[in-house]
């Protein structure tokens, strides 16, 4: 870390109160009851997931909600092979996007639930299209990683 | 267009980190920009940064740092957040409202100075979900990566061998950071990373200090005798939440027709001579030189096995190395066009491009996976 030349190591720790919102709060809440909540935009018919409070396309409040499928498709993944700070678990990882059955957004999760130690073997399992299953973890704290990731189904 | 502006001057810091101070940086640039055309402090009209003081500086505080060192003070300034290619606009249009006949841009970064890249990306995701899933500029391009490798057949090798050509190129730029001879293999081997993306396939952090004088055409002509005109520009940005993008259809489409509209550029393969574009992984040069219409989509890597855009082909690109081989986060849009602009002064040095350059093309983009676009066409 330190240089031949004269430096000053500095750090700035700030805290923050960060309000959910009613949307957030309720999504949230959906995950401590292993339920994936999102919202319809009653004109494009579009279910947005997870849930927001207005759709950016038609600029309109989505204020029916539904709670979607634990099921879906992949559509992009990649294996994190590389530590980097907030990573959400330890290497190696699947980061990815899928697109749970009946909505219309690609949602961001991870895949897991297999050894993935090996790229190579990890690879010759792991394709778009494959079909995924949400796997709950039983301490659930009202947050994204309640759900644990999406295993191949 | 109604008024005409004329890029002048440029002047850019190199890539590696410098003793230097963030503060005497920022003043040794601007100096040497200014000096180039014979311009005091007195003679500056208004002043536009392009920085992302937080986390890409550290310092929060560029009221300390900012209006000094720019020759601002007394005078009419302002800051762009994000990146610096944005800000380019934003000092052309003071221009045209006639009210200066003269604007400095000055981006600014010192990457070396930095946390790890991904340490600020992460922190472009919503506090609630995207960034606790991990999501960093990086993995989202890895995302993009497989999803367009996959769509077209592009091969890994085909999107290494734009690490190799721009490392390569590198080596003739004295202000690149990282820079030399690879080779296909070389790339692909390098440190595993979020894959399909390694490690040479991913741009560094840089510092970068880009400062560029803007004048209008009669102050242009006092100024220089080579003014480096500005054509055509378009920007256009997507939705954040990277689930409701398609990843292979991006707004840089959208923000270069604008810019070719505005420049009347009809063909951008033919009347583009060069093109510096901001790739900070090695696959998005593939992918942006398809949006901007230099090939057909999924066309880019046959382009790149053919060497149209090497140093020396029919369109080159990045001849400068591009952001793999410096990337000074926000200041990389405004390097690219630095880049054109000597390219088309034939003031590039060693990376000078082997034939005329009329018209040039410059590209800066933010956000994960290219979410947000400008394009910049400059030419004589
Ligand atoms: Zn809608």
């Amino acid at each position: 870390m330190s240089k031949e030349y004269k430096t000053l190591m500095t750090e700035i720790r700030l805290p923050y109160e960060l309000a959910y919102g009613p949307v957030w709060t309720r999504f949230f809440e959906g995950m401590a009851e292993k339920k994936i909540f999102g919202t319809k935009c009653t004109k494009c018919g579009r279910i947005l997931v997870p849930a927001r409070s207005f759709c950016p396309r038609c600029f309109i409040d989505t204020d029916e909600w539904v709670e979607v499928a634990q099921t879906g498709t992949l559509t992009a993944w990649s294996y994190v092979n590389y530590r980097y700070y907030g990573m959400p678990t330890e290497p190696p990882f699947i980061s990815a996007l899928l697109r749970l059955d009946g909505t219309d957004v690609d949602f961001l999760h991870l895949i897991g639930g297999f050894d993935v130690s090996d790229f190579e073997k990890t690879r010759k399992m792991v394709k778009n299209g494959m079909r995924l299953k949400a796997v709950w973890s039983d301490d659930r704290k009202a947050h994204i990683m309640d759900l644990k990731y999406f295993k191949p189904a | 267009m109604s008024k005409k502006v004329a890029i002048v001057s440029v002047a850019q810091s190199a890539g590696p980190a410098s003793k230097d101070n963030f503060y005497d940086q920022a003043y040794r640039v601007t100096r040497e920009c200014l000096d180039k055309v014979g311009m005091t402090r007195d003679d500056l009209g208004t002043v536009v940064s392009a920085s992302s003081d937080i986390f890409h500086g550290g310092i929060s505080c560029a009221n300390a740092y900012y209006w000094e060192t720019t020759g601002a003070f007394l005078k009419n300034a302002s800051r762009q957040d994000g990146e610096s290619l944005f800000a380019f606009m934003y000092g052309a249009m003071r221009i045209m409202t006639g009210q200066y006949d003269n604007c400095l841009l000055l981006a600014l970064c010192k990457g070396s100075e930095n946390p790890e890249n991904d340490t600020c990306t992460l922190m472009f995701g919503d506090p609630f979900y995207h960034r606790n899933l991990g999501l960093t500029e990086t993995t989202s391009a890895a995302f993009q990566m497989q999803a367009y490798m996959e769509k077209y057949g592009v091969t890994k090798e085909q999107c290494a061998k734009v690490a190799v050509k721009n490392l390569g190129n590198a080596l003739r730029n004295p202000y690149a950071h990282r820079r030399g001879k690879y080779t296909v293999a070389d790339i692909l081997n390098s440190a595993p990373a979020a894959a399909p993306l390694t490690d040479l396939q991913i741009a560094p952090k840089s510092e970068g200090f880009v400062a560029m004088l803007l004048a209008s055409e009669k102050k242009a002509k006092k100024l220089t005798d080579k003014p480096v005109w500005f054509k055509g520009y378009g920007s256009s940005l997507d939705t954040y939440f990277l689930g409701d993008r398609d990843l292979l259809k991006t707004q840089l489409r959208t923000a270069a027709a604008q810019a070719y509209k505005m420049a009347g550029i009809k063909d951008p393969k033919k009347e583009i001579d060069v093109a510096e574009v901001t790739e900070p992984y090695a696959f998005q040069e593939l992918l942006w030189c398809e949006e901007l219409g230099f090939c057909k989509p999924g066309g880019a890597g046959k382009m790149i096995d053919k060497g149209t855009t090497e140093i020396s082909g029919a369109l080159p690109v990045n001849p400068s190395g591009g952001v793999l081989a410096n990337n000074p986060y926000v200041s990389r849009g405004l390097q690219r066009l630095a880049e054109g602009f000597l390219q088309i002064r034939g003031e590039a040095g060693e990376h000078q491009v082997d034939k005329k350059v009329k018209t040039a093309l410059a590209h800066g983009t933010h956000g994960f996976a290219g979410q947000c676009h400008a394009v910049a066409i400059i030419g004589v």
